[in-house]
């Protein structure tokens, strides 16, 4: 019998998947292990501590920022900890403490919390901050350490100033087996390409993400410098190994807030992205290009979305007899 | 013979989005038994879309099993009939499980369930007999909607309807009745088949079922495989299951690939669907003239000590049929009528069975937990289960700040509130309240007109 006791009345579905935001926080963050390892092998214990001090921060911020503004406490959904591991992935090792700290201010209380937490930003917190920092501390945002010059190295200032492959003259080119284990000088985070496809992989069979994103914005990279280099592949192999397209294309390019959710919508915010990757690379006067690109197509996100929004079931024979009817 | 070729059919068009839940399906191998007749029985006059019943009877009347106690002149609505033989206790107002007051008509057993002598096979041999007859019966859609069936079959003879689809897919989780009828009452099924399609001149028949049930579909394939020899249009057709396979729109889409436009019917497209269940009772009405007085459902969940499907008169108390599956093995935190996916929540089991109601499902308290709802994140998890290409995110955000524009645009409305999508959200939104909420803003703008 019921015993008086009282039942619980809601509506359908009464079934839910398992599935929750911090699981998929989660996969992520797992998702991004191989490459925290890579880049604690490559550039030494001080890419691990970058990314620690990064991950604290943002979450200290987003739980005082909820606190003060007397919101409900959200750290527990795990999405700070991914955008402090996502801003510390692209942050060269010798990077100033301070800056991080300063960085992660700016993408978790202006970027998110200012629109409104999790889900509401209108680009994503860590390209923003990075963004922010390499207008700030353009010096410093590109002094890359010399991969494998010390594991135990914690201090930044002895950090030895090196370029990336993309700004490098072509003959100090590191080896495409290099590029590939990712032992060569740039952002913590983004040069292992092995590390960043496991963990691609990994979403991938997770069903975090879909493959429409970054398949579409590495094949327009692929097309465009094939176009470039007069179908040379060997130059086509760096540019996509080369500064943070796979981070960007797998981890940053398919943030659920900042990309459309339809299927035609991906592709275009994909193919966006490469184009203006390529613009950038080839004719603008920065070295990189990966994170403006996403940073321009998240702004164009909510347009994309729009335009691309399929038609309800079934009204697509409607319009027809419509246009029947005026002609 | 044109067109439709020979042997078990697979989905001319699959259905787009859905979701893949557990399926179950525990009371599979439980043969529909039959549970003691009780001592009263509530009979609500209003247990179809539609218009309600007036009650015919009043207190102290003696009425028999199948006798008419409750209709109207309205043609969007099913009689109604005593599914016990005895007294009438009272005619008044009762509660709903929707919480809304109904007339109901309280019949007093005496035990005997003696059957009401004007009960006879009714003449149905030309297409007005056979829907008066249908209408008499008192059918309304099995599967759970309660649509009354002789609306759904009276389309005019030149409206070019050509295919009937027999709804066997059963794809909410737990229920199994239509599975049992499939098994247990097979020739039924075939024989109202045939009858319906050679009165009311479909062209072609598609029995549609899920692959997580071969019996039912091995049987119903038997019997349908001597017929493909003679060139006669009736086929089986295997889905694969996934929710909402079953939903009328997917079912004229996967069996015909036509496209059931916002706002239309099945007959629209030039299909009828029906209940598997529904038509094997329009074949015992035939032979017997029994109208509808009782049914089979579902009795299974967490908190029922033995699940089973039972059959019971209509108007039965939840409590009384719960009681007959061993009564709940602990404190049960929610009651659903229906399946778990579309199926109402019921704040006590004091509530007559209706003839729509196919499953009663009791819960124990981890799976009444709710989900904590926390904010979008814009995954589009909803969007890509939404068998009707919806986008549920953008749909909640237009009715949180009442945009009309938006709420139309998007097509709210069409929406059949499946659940795909609540099913789905990791957020834990309650997608299909927004939903409701959606449609009652445009119903409300559209009263203001």
């Amino acid at each position: 019998m019921i015993n008086g006791e009282k039942l619980t009345v809601s509506a359908s579905p009464h079934f839910r998947a398992k599935s929750s935001t911090r699981k998929i926080m989660l996969d992520v963050i797992i998702a991004l292990v191989p490459a925290l390892i890579a880049s604690t092998v490559i550039f030494g214990l001080r890419a691990l501590m970058i990314t620690c001090v990064s991950v604290i921060t943002c979450v200290l911020f987003e739980y005082v920022f909820r606190k003060l503004s007397k919101k409900s406490t959200t750290i527990g959904d795990l999405s700070a900890v991914v955008t402090g591991i996502l801003l510390a992935f692209n942050l060269p090792s010798t990077i100033p403490v301070w800056m991080v700290i300063l960085g992660d201010m700016f993408a978790i209380i202006i970027v998110k919390q200012f629109f409104g937490g999790i889900g509401q930003n209108f680009v994503n917190p860590a390209i923003a901050g990075r963004i922010f920092m390499l207008l700030s501390f353009s010096g410093r945002m590109s002094s890359w350490s010399e991969p494998c010059s010390g594991f135990m190295n914690l201090g930044g200032a002895d950090a030895i100033s090196g370029a990336t492959p993309l700004v490098e003259e072509s003959e100090n080119l590191p080896s495409l087996i290099d590029m590939l284990l990712g032992i060569r000088g740039g952002c913590l985070g983004e040069t292992c390409i092995i590390a960043l496809l496991i963990g691609g992989i990994y979403l991938l069979f997770r069903k975090v993400i879909t493959p429409v994103i970054p398949l579409s914005f590495i094949c327009t990279v692929a097309v465009v410098m094939l176009i470039k280099g007069r179908g040379d592949f060997t130059f086509v192999a760096y540019q996509l190994m080369s500064g943070g397209l796979i981070l960007g294309a797998i981890f940053m390019a398919t943030d659920y807030a900042t990309s459309p959710i339809t299927f035609k919508g991906k592709i275009i915010f994909g193919i966006g992205c490469g184009l203006i990757t390529c613009l950038i690379r080839l004719f603008g006067s920065l070295p990189e290009g990966v994170s403006y690109s996403i940073i321009l197509m998240n702004i164009l996100s909510p347009l994309i979305e729009r335009a691309t929004t399929p038609k309800p079931f079934g009204t697509v024979k409607e319009k027809k007899t419509k246009e029947a009817a005026k002609a | 013979m044109s067109g439709i070729p020979k042997g078990v059919l697979t989905a001319v068009k699959k259905v787009r989005g859905g979701v893949r839940v557990d399926h179950c399906k525990n009371t599979m191998d439980s043969e529909v038994v039959r549970i003691p007749t009780p001592q009263t029985v509530v009979i609500p006059m209003q247990m179809s879309i539609g218009a309600p019943c007036e009650p015919l009877v009043k207190p102290g009347d003696e009425v028999s099993v199948g006798q008419l106690i409750g209709d109207t002149e309205k043609f969007v609505s099913a009689p109604i009939h005593a599914s016990v033989s005895g007294i009438v206790k009272a005619v008044g107002d009762v509660k709903m499980p929707t919480g809304v007051l109904a007339k109901a008509v309280t019949i007093e057993s005496d035990g005997e369930m003696r059957l009401f002598e004007g009960v006879e096979p009714p003449k149905a041999d030309t297409r007005e007999d056979f829907i008066k007859a249908v209408r008499n019966s008192g059918l309304v859609g099995l599967g759970g909607a309660g649509f009354p069936t002789h609306v759904k079959l009276s389309f005019s003879p030149d409206k070019n309807i050509d295919t009937l689809i027999i709804n066997a897919a059963e794809c909410e989780p737990y229920i199994t009745v239509d599975y049992r009828e499939c098994i247990e009452n097979s020739w039924d099924i075939l024989s109202a088949v045939y009858t319906i399609k050679e009165i009311l001149g479909f062209k072609k028949v598609i029995i549609a079922a899920e692959d997580n049930k071969p019996e039912a579909f091995n049987v119903l394939k038997r019997i349908a495989d001597k017929d493909i020899d003679v060139g006669n249009e009736v086929r089986l057709m295997v889905l694969k299951s996934k929710y909402p396979q079953g939903a009328e729109k997917m079912m004229v889409q996967s069996a015909t690939g036509r496209k059931v436009p916002p706002g239309k019917l099945p007959a629209d497209v030039g299909c009828v669907v029906m209940n598997v269940a529904s038509v094997a009772f329009i074949s015992r009405y035939l032979k017997t003239g029994k109208p509808l007085v009782s049914r089979s459902l579902t009795v299974d969940g967490s908190a029922i000590a033995e699940p089973k499907n039972v059959r019971v008169p209509i108007g039965t108390m939840i409590s009384e049929v719960i009681n007959f599956c061993g009564g709940y093995k602990e404190q049960p935190y929610k009651l659903i009528t229906g399946g778990p996916m579309m199926g109402l929540s019921v704040v006590g089991d004091d509530f007559p069975i209706l003839k729509q109601n196919n499953a009663i499902l009791a819960f124990g308290k981890e799976d009444a937990i709710l989900k904590n709802e926390t904010d979008c994140i814009h995954c589009g998890r909803c969007a890509a289960a939404c068998p009707l290409s919806l986008t549920p995110t953008n749909i909640v955000r237009a009715a949180k700040i009442r945009d009309v524009a938006a709420l139309e645009r998007i097509g709210v409305n069409v929406c059949m509130e499946c659940g795909s999508c609540a099913y789905s959200c990791p957020a834990g939104m309650p997608l299909v309240q927004y939903m409701r909420l959606g449609k009652s803003i445009l119903r409300e703008e559209a009263a203001k007109k």
